[in-house]
């Protein structure tokens, strides 16, 4: 491992996110120009579009030739950065859709709220690419920076900036807290770089900074009990904007969890292992337990999307190559079923000021049994049923599986997943039963008839995941792929031996 | 020796910073006490450099250059919810409470 990469180098490993950035200063540029009243916003979007389209190509690219990241180990290429940035890449292209449609209702979106998103989605790709610290911060910074703002993008409604506010003071605590923990790490290890950070021994400043560490992403990924900003966000936030929190920011916050943990904190393990599976029990209980109450329908999913945080972590605890494909199979199939359901709700929530609940969704059947099939397709996906949810039942048998099949059993955290599920049934058949079996009240809204771009986004996801239920092998055996390329579980291969015995006796310690 | 001093002020510092987010209302203050963590950082990376090298001076400049663009969009921010509210204490933002 040389100590800098040369600048050829550099641009080779970054290529992909080069060609985003460069289109999105152009399209940044372009939108500037025509003035805030003239500029022709959907126009934006749908150029967005085509530079998200170009990125995926870039990415494919670089899989394809096999890129492996810089010399100096700052940057990853392997199948896991890909693979993620794929998953992102579809996220994005799906959230811009919604906001097409969302601009062809209202005016009070900017013509630079998709260049936003692009952004969020550059500092996504980054944090999937750093091995460094250093990228590490600057990605997950670029990436919050820009989500602060889109949650504010509706500057007609009290709501969003409300939403806004208590998103960027949270965020900024906990990137805070984040900060320090890197500074501690850096101290204990003398330098940034993941794979240094991981040949450290273990001493009370590197716990310190791994705990430090472990909470800012913890706020991030919207974890029990650092979780309390997620519902009034996800509430306050314009509906394609929520969508892209809970699809691409838990993605990209995921892939930077797992790998750290597996490249900088291996030496550390016998210490996070034990406090992250009381986060990720605590995270699927509170979570599935608190949705069951509520009735506002985009707070309900953000307790389902604490939920589904709380399973991703156990994927994260069973620390294998097998869970990390796992990860990133369950991450397709969520971002998959987030942006089906958004854009059901999108139309359903159409020229409504207030929060749209449950009962909004009486009767769906009887006047839009299209969108009732595709919002049942889609919750049925992240409560994991069998067949008709699709790809959600082996998203979270791949889960199950690796967590069984890890080096240290994580049985009891598998019954807690389990029961947590079968909680979580209570409020997705709920919706569903109430789309189909009541109905129709006599003075709610007729749903608008179902614009272009949001009608794609839903048969996309549906028959994506419709298929993937029936036959999961192709997306599986990529994800394995992701996981396993160069795969960033390799470099901890040594310390694990040594370091899963004393977890072992740890980690059971709850099932006595 | 100074390395130690400069991390226990630091120290200091991001717990007074830590206090000020969970006791204040005002959203402005609230933003200071957060800027006031991130610079606490900055001292303990500027004592790790004396260390460890030029890594943790860079990575000082690399924050502050965040830190000013965060408060460039935050102070945006707060500015759109004082249009909205007309207030910055966040106890009168209870539009979303269930």
């Amino acid at each position: 491992m040389t100590d800098f990469a040369l600048p050829g180098e550099l641009i080779h490993a970054l290529m992909p996110e080069i060609t985003l950035v460069v289109g999105t200063l152009i399209l940044l540029l372009v939108s500037a120009w025509g003035g805030e009243h003239s500029s022709p916003t959907r126009l934006t979007t749908r150029f967005a579009l085509g530079i998200v389209a170009v990125t995926a190509g870039a990415v494919i690219l670089a899989w394809l030739r096999g890129d492996g990241g810089t010399s100096d180990g700052r940057l990853a290429g392997d199948g896991f950065r890909y693979a993620v940035d794929l998953v992102l890449l579809l996220g994005t292209a799906g959230t811009l859709a919604l906001l097409d449609t969302e601009q062809a209702r209202t005016r009070a979106y900017q013509a630079e709220v998709p260049v936003l998103m692009l952004l969020a989605l550059c500092g996504m790709m980054l944090l999937t690419a750093a091995r460094d610290l250093m990228f590490l911060f600057i990605g997950f910074e670029l990436m919050s920076i820009a989500v602060y703002v889109l949650a504010g993008s509706n500057r007609s409604s009290a709501r969003s900036a409300e939403a806004s506010l208590k998103y960027f003071l949270l965020g900024a605590f906990s990137s805070g807290f984040m900060l320090y923990g890197i500074a501690l790490l850096y101290g204990a290890a003398g330098d940034t770089r993941l794979a240094s950070i991981g040949a450290t021994a273990v001493g009370p400043l590197y716990l310190v900074g791994v705990a430090l560490l472990l909470t800012g992403l913890a706020f991030k990924v919207a974890a029990v009990p650092f979780h309390l900003w997620t519902p009034d966000v996800y509430d306050g936030a314009p509906a394609p904007v929520t969508a892209f929190m809970a699809a691409c920011v838990k993605t990209a916050a995921f892939a930077l969890l797992l790998r750290i943990m597996t490249e900088a904190l291996g030496p550390a393990i016998d210490t996070w292992h034990p406090v992250l599976w009381w986060l990720a029990a605590a995270t699927m209980v509170v979570g599935n337990i608190v949705a069951l109450a509520q009735s506002n329908l985009k707070r309900m999913l953000a307790y389902s999307s604490i939920a589904h945080a709380g399973y991703l972590m156990v994927a994260v605890l069973a620390y294998s190559a097998d869970a990390a494909a796992a990860m990133v199979f369950y991450l397709l199939v969520y971002t998959l079923a987030t942006l089906g359901t958004f854009a059901v709700l999108g139309i359903v929530s159409e020229g409504r000021e207030s929060a749209t609940t449950i009962g909004d969704l009486a009767g769906l059947w009887h006047v839009r049994p299209g969108l009732a099939v595709v919002l049942a397709v889609c919750l049925l996906a992240f409560l994991g049923f069998p067949i008709a949810g699709g790809a959600g039942f082996f998203a979270k048998w791949y889960v199950l599986q690796a967590a069984l099949s890890s080096s240290t059993p994580l049985n009891v955290l598998v019954v807690v997943l389990v029961l947590a599920s079968v909680v979580s049934a209570g409020y997705y058949l709920t919706a569903i039963a109430s789309m189909f079996n009541q109905p129709r009240s006599s003075n709610a809204m007729m749903p608008v008839p179902t614009p272009i771009f949001s009608g794609v986004v839903m048969v996309v996801s549906v028959v994506a995941l419709l298929v993937l239920g029936v036959y999961p092998t192709p997306a599986s055996r990529l994800a394995a792929a992701g996981a396993l390329g160069a795969s960033p579980l390799r470099t901890v291969a040594a310390p694990q031996p040594a370091a899963t015995a004393a977890s072992r006796s740890q980690s059971t310690l709850p099932e006595q | 020796m100074m390395i130690g001093d400069a991390l226990i002020v630091s120290a200091i510092l991001f717990a007074i910073g830590v206090v000020g987010v969970l006791t204040r209302r005002n959203a402005i203050i609230l933003f200071m006490c957060v800027e006031l963590m991130l610079n606490a950082v900055n001292l303990s990376f500027v004592a790790f450099a004396k260390l460890h090298g030029v890594g943790g001076h860079v990575f000082v400049i690399i924050v502050m250059t965040i830190a000013a663009a965060e408060a460039a969009v935050g102070l945006a921010i707060v500015i759109s919810v004082f249009r909205h509210f007309g207030a910055l204490d966040l106890q009168n933002l209870k539009l979303l409470r269930r």
